[in-house]
C-alpha cells in the first residue's frame, strides 16, 4: 500500500474534474485520480453545444435561460442554482474560447449559436438560438480543450487508478452524528489498475467528480464505465442521495442500441415521425414541437409506440427524418451523428429517416451540493472539504429534466466553483488524521472478490439488473413495476455477495473491477427505484401512471435517501423529513431511509408546463 | 465489403440475423498470472492464440463479440473499452492485420468464413493481452505543446475568426488520441523514437489555427530528425484514422510549413 499527500484531490478526469483541477492546480497542490485516460472520459461524446446567452445570433438574456432551465426541470430546480449558472454561462463559454475552443463561427467571426429542446425567448414564446457549438462534437472538443490545458499546466494525473473508498473522518453510515458537528474529509483509497496496488491519498479537500450511472439501464446512451462510483462510494459512507429517481431518457436513441443522435438534430430541423408519416409532436407541443425538453419528447414516442403508431417489424421505434435538409448542411453541423447512423444501421440519412428510441442519459439526481459545490451530508450541514461536480453531483440546476446543452455548462460552471472552493478551502485547513487502516474494508472485499472460486458471474447479475431497470422503471412506471423492479433488485444483490471473477491475477484485472462496479449499480439502481416508488407523482422525467399529475403540495421537494442500519423503531434522520418522505425501506442488512429538502425557489413560482 | 448473411433457421420476420464467426485473439499473460480459466493453461509471460467460436447478431461489433468472450467465455480476457461507439478512444486494436477501433468494426463487415484475428496495436509495449502501454504515446503528444499559445492581451469577450480560418484546422480538431494512426505506421514501428502521425495531427491542429501564436516553435520541434521528415508518406495512418481524418495531408503540410514557414 502507498500513501500520497496533497492539498486537494479531484476524482474523474471528464470535464467537471478537468475543469476543477485547472483552477485547483494553479492555486494549489492537486492530484487528479481517473480511472481512464483523461481523454476517453464520456464528455466527450456530448454533441450538440452549451448554452449560453450570448445573444450572438439574435436577442438573448440569462433570465430567460434561468426561466427555461427552471421550467425545464418541471421547477423541481433550485432557482438560487440555476440563476448562478446562466449567469456564469457566458464567462464560461468565453473562457473556453480563449483556451482554444474551435467553436462553429457566424460570418462575422463571432462564436456560432443554434437552437436546443426547451431554450426559449421570453419565457417561451418561440425557440431561440443559444447553444453554443463545435459541429455535433462539441463535449469532444471540450474534453480536449480542458485536457490541453491541464498538459500546458502541468496538471498531475493518476491515470487508470479506480477510487475504491471515501475517508471521512465520522461514521455517518451509523446515522448517529448529530447535526452541525463538524465532519471532515480525510482522502481516498484507490485501486492502481496496472498493478492491483492500494493507494491511500490523504487530502485536505476531495472533489468528486466521478460522472453519470447510465449502466444501470440496458439501453443507455451511456459508456460501459458509468457505473456512478463516486455516487455509490459516498451513499455508502452514509452521505445522502438527492433526487436520484429522476433519470433522464434521451428521445433520440439509436433503435436497438441506445447510441446517442444529438437533439441538435432536431435543433437544425430533423423532425420527428411515427408510421402514418405524422409529425407527432405537433400534438403533444404544440408551440415548439420537436424542440420540446426531453422528458416530454421522450414520453411522447414512447406512446406513440404504445398505442401502435411505431415503426418497423416490430412496430417499436419511431423515426428521426433528415431527409428534407441539405446534405451539404447536415455534413457541416451534424457529420458525426449522422455517420453514427450509416456505421451502426446502415441507414443513409440523406435519403431514409433514423430508426430512434428514448435511452437512458442522465442521471438528473446525485451527491447533493450547494452551489460552492459543498457536499450536504443532511438538508443543510456540509462535509468540510468534501466537494462534487458535474453528473455524479446534484446542485440542483436541472431540477427533474435537464435541459439539453445544460450538462455542458453545468460541469464548466460548477466544475470551476468546485475547484476554487476546494482549493481556497485547502489553504487554509490541515490533513486530517487518517483513520486506521483507511483501506481494509475494501481491500478485504476486493480481495474476497478476486479469490472466491465458485460464485456469480457479475455479467449475468448485470445483465439482469439492467433488463429489470429497462422494464419497470424507464419512461413509464407504476407501483407495480417499482414494486417488481426493487424485488429483483434485492434479488440481484443477494446473488452478488457470492460474486467471483475468472482473472485471479493482480495486474490489470479488468474482470474483478467490473465486479466492483456491478456493486455500485446494484446500490445505486436501489436507490433510484425507491426514490420512484416513494414519489407518487409524475413531475420531469420521472413520470408515474398511477399519479399521472404533478403534486406541488405533496412533492415539490428533494428528495433524500440515506443509507443506515437497520433499527427496531423508526429511523432518525438529520434534517429536514416530514412530510410523505418520512419513511424507510428494509432492505438485506440496512435500510433506505427518505428525508427531504426544500426547493429553493426565488423568481419563478410554479406552474404548468407547456410547450 | 459486405458478407453474405445465413439467417440463422429460426430466424422471424424482422429479427436481426445470426452467424457464426471465429475470434483469433493475441493473449500475453503478465507474469504474475495463476492458470487462465479457459484454454490450456501456459507459461505466465509467454504469448499464445486463443480461439473462440460465438454466434452473433448483424449489428454486433468486434467490440460486443469481445465482451460476449470476457462476460461468457473466459473473463481473463483484457481489453481497454469505454464509450462503445468510437468517440473515446479506448478501443484501438488490430482487427485483421488493421487497426481500427473494435467498437466501430461490425463484424458483418468483416469475412466471417475466416477467423477474425485480432491482436493488440502495434510498437507500444504490450501490458496483457490488448492492453499497450499508452505512455510513450502521450509523451510525444505533449511534447508538441498541444494547447492555445497566445500573446498577453486577451479580448473581454471572445476572440474573432472567420469561418474559413475555422475551416482552415477542421480536419485534425476531430482526433480522439486512439493511436490507431501512430501504431499503424511503419517508420513507428521500427523507430519508438518517432512522434508518429497523431502528435503530429495535433500539432497541425494548432499551427493552422489563426489564434494560435506558437506556430514558430512547434515547427521547430517538427523540424527535429523525429519530427515530420521521418514520414515516408505510406498512407497507413489515413486508412486506419477511424475518424476519418486526412492524418498523411495533414503532415504534409505541416513539412511545407517547416520549409516555407507559412501556416
Amino acid at each position: 500500500m502507498q500513501t500520497h499527500e496533497y492539498d486537494v484531490v479531484i476524482v474523474g478526469a471528464g470535464g467537471a474534474g478537468m475543469r476543477a483541477a485547472l483552477e485547483s492546480s494553479v492555486r494549489t497542490r492537486t492530484a487528479v485520480i481517473s480511472k481512464l485516460y483523461p481523454t476517453r472520459s464520456h464528455t466527450g461524446a456530448a454533441q450538440g453545444g452549451m448554452c449560453a446567452a450570448l445573444a450572438n445570433v439574435e436577442e438573448d438574456n440569462w433570465e430567460w435561460h434561468t426561466f427555461d432551465t427552471v421550467k425545464g426541470g418541471d421547477y423541481l430546480v433550485d432557482q438560487d442554482a440555476a440563476e448562478i449558472m446562466a449567469k456564469e454561462a457566458i464567462d464560461a463559454v468565453l473562457d473556453l474560447e480563449k483556451m482554444g475552443l474551435p467553436f462553429n463561427r457566424t460570418p462575422e467571426g463571432r462564436i456560432d449559436q443554434r437552437r436546443f429542446g426547451g431554450h426559449t425567448r421570453n419565457h417561451g414564446e418561440a425557440a431561440v438560438r443559444r447553444a453554443c457549438y463545435a459541429a455535433d462534437r462539441t463535449g469532444h472538443m471540450i474534453l480536449q480543450t480542458l485536457y490541453q490545458q491541464c498538459v500546458k499546466n502541468d496538471v498531475q494525473f493518476f491515470n487508470e487508478f479506480y477510487v475504491l473508498d471515501l475517508l471521512v473522518d465520522h461514521d455517518l453510515a451509523a446515522g448517529q452524528v448529530p447535526d452541525h458537528e463538524e465532519v471532515n474529509v480525510a482522502g481516498v483509497v484507490a485501486y492502481e489498475l496496472a498493478t492491483g496496488e492500494i493507494h491511500v491519498f490523504r487530502a485536505k479537500s476531495v472533489v468528486m467528480a466521478t460522472g453519470g450511472a447510465g449502466r444501470i439501464y440496458k439501453t443507455t446512451s451511456n459508456a460501459h464505465t458509468l457505473t456512478g462510483d463516486g455516487i455509490a462510494l459516498a451513499y455508502r459512507r452514509g452521505i445522502p442521495l438527492e433526487d436520484m429517481e429522476f433519470f433522464q431518457f434521451h428521445p433520440t436513441g439509436l433503435a436497438g442500441l441506445g447510441i446517442l443522435l444529438s437533439e441538435a438534430a432536431r435543433g437544425e430541423g430533423a423532425i420527428l415521425r411515427n408510421s402514418t408519416g405524422e409529425r407527432f409532436m405537433e400534438r403533444y407541443a404544440p408551440t415548439i414541437k420537436d424542440l420540446a425538453p426531453r422528458d416530454i419528447v421522450a414520453r411522447s414516442m414512447a406512446n406513440e409506440v404504445r398505442e401502435g403508431r411505431g415503426c418497423g417489424p416490430h412496430k417499436d421505434y419511431v423515426l428521426l427524418d433528415l431527409t428534407h435538409l441539405e446534405p451539404a448542411h447536415i455534413d457541416a453541423k451534424l457529420p458525426d451523428i449522422t455517420e453514427f447512423a450509416r456505421t451502426y444501421l446502415g441507414v443513409e440519412p440523406y435519403t431514409e429517416p433514423v430508426p430512434v428510441y428514448p435511452t437512458a442519459h442522465y442521471l438528473m439526481g446525485g451527491i447533493p451540493t450547494n452551489v460552492r459545490g459543498e457536499v450536504l451530508r443532511n438538508g443543510t450541514d456540509v462535509v468540510r472539504g468534501l466537494y462534487a461536480a458535474g453528473e455524479c453531483a446534484c446542485v440542483s440546476v436541472h431540477g427533474s429534466n435537464r435541459l439539453g446543452t445544460n450538462s455542458l455548462l453545468d460541469i464548466n460552471v460548477f466544475g470551476r466553483r468546485a475547484g476554487i472552493a476546494a482549493a481556497e478551502y485547502a489553504v487554509d485547513a490541515t490533513l486530517v488524521d487518517l483513520p486506521e487502516s483507511p483501506a481494509a474494508t475494501m481491500s478485504a472485499e476486493l480481495e474476497a472478490i478476486r479469490t472466491r472460486q465458485d460464485g456469480e458471474r457479475p455479467a449475468d447479475i448485470r445483465r439482469a439488473l439492467a433488463e429489470t431497470m429497462d422494464a419497470n422503471a424507464q419512461v413509464f412506471r407504476t407501483e407495480e413495476s417499482l414494486t417488481q423492479a426493487l424485488a429483483d433488485i434485492r434479488a440481484l444483490a443477494r446473488r452478488y455477495r457470492s460474486v467471483s471473477v475468472q482473472d485471479k491475477s493482480r495486474a490489470f484485472n479488468t474482470d474483478l473491477l467490473e465486479a466492483v462496479e456491478l456493486g455500485f449499480l446494484l446500490d445505486l439502481a436501489e436507490v433510484v427505484v425507491v426514490g420512484a416508488l416513494n414519489r407518487k407523482e409524475s413531475r420531469g422525467g420521472h413520470f408515474r401512471e398511477d399519479y399521472p399529475k404533478r403534486d406541488d403540495a405533496g412533492f415539490m421537494r428533494h428528495t433524500l435517501v440515506y443509507r443506515r442500519p437497520l433499527t427496531d423503531g423508526p429511523a432518525a434522520v438529520d434534517g429536514d423529513s416530514d412530510g410523505p418522505f418520512a419513511l424507510s425501506s428494509q432492505s438485506d442488512g440496512y435500510q433506505l431511509v427518505l428525508g427531504s429538502k426544500p426547493v429553493s425557489v426565488t423568481r419563478y413560482q410554479p406552474m404548468e408546463r407547456k410547450y | 465489403m459486405t458478407a453474405t448473411l445465413e439467417p440463422a433457421a429460426s430466424t422471424a420476420v424482422g429479427e436481426v440475423p445470426t452467424f457464426q464467426v471465429t475470434l483469433k485473439i493475441a493473449r500475453y499473460i503478465p507474469s504474475d498470472a495463476p492458470a487462465p480459466a479457459y484454454g490450456e493453461p501456459v507459461p505466465a509471460g509467454t504469448a499464445r492464440w486463443d480461439e473462440f467460436q460465438l454466434t452473433v447478431h448483424g449489428t454486433d461489433r468486434v467490440l460486443d463479440a469481445l465482451h460476449q468472450v470476457k462476460w461468457d467465455l473466459d473473463g481473463t480476457l483484457t481489453f481497454r473499452r469505454s464509450c462503445a461507439h468510437g468517440v473515446c478512444g479506448s478501443d484501438a486494436m488490430r482487427i485483421n492485420g488493421r487497426n481500427r477501433l473494435a467498437c466501430k468494426t461490425l463484424l458483418k463487415d468483416l469475412d466471417p468464413s475466416k477467423p477474425i484475428t485480432i491482436e493488440p496495436i502495434k510498437g507500444l509495449p504490450v501490458i496483457k493481452d490488448l492492453v499497450v502501454d499508452m505512455e510513450p504515446f502521450f509523451a510525444s503528444y505533449r511534447e508538441i505543446m498541444p494547447f492555445l499559445i497566445t500573446g498577453a492581451n486577451e479580448p473581454t469577450k471572445e476572440r474573432l475568426q472567420s469561418q474559413t480560418q475555422r475551416d482552415r484546422f477542421d480536419d485534425t480538431t476531430k482526433c480522439i488520441l486512439c493511436a490507431a494512426c501512430t501504431t499503424s505506421c511503419p517508420v513507428f514501428w521500427t523507430d519508438g523514437q518517432y512522434f508518429g502521425p497523431a502528435a503530429i495531427v495535433n500539432a497541425h491542429r494548432f499551427i493552422f489555427d489563426s489564434r494560435d501564436e506558437g506556430g514558430a516553435q512547434r515547427l521547430e520541434i517538427l523540424n527535429d530528425k523525429e519530427g515530420a521528415w521521418r514520414c515516408r508518406t505510406t498512407f497507413n495512418c489515413t486508412d486506419a484514422c477511424p475518424r476519418g481524418i486526412q492524418v498523411t495531408k495533414a503532415i504534409q503540410e505541416v513539412k511545407r510549413a517547416v520549409i516555407t514557414r507559412t501556416f
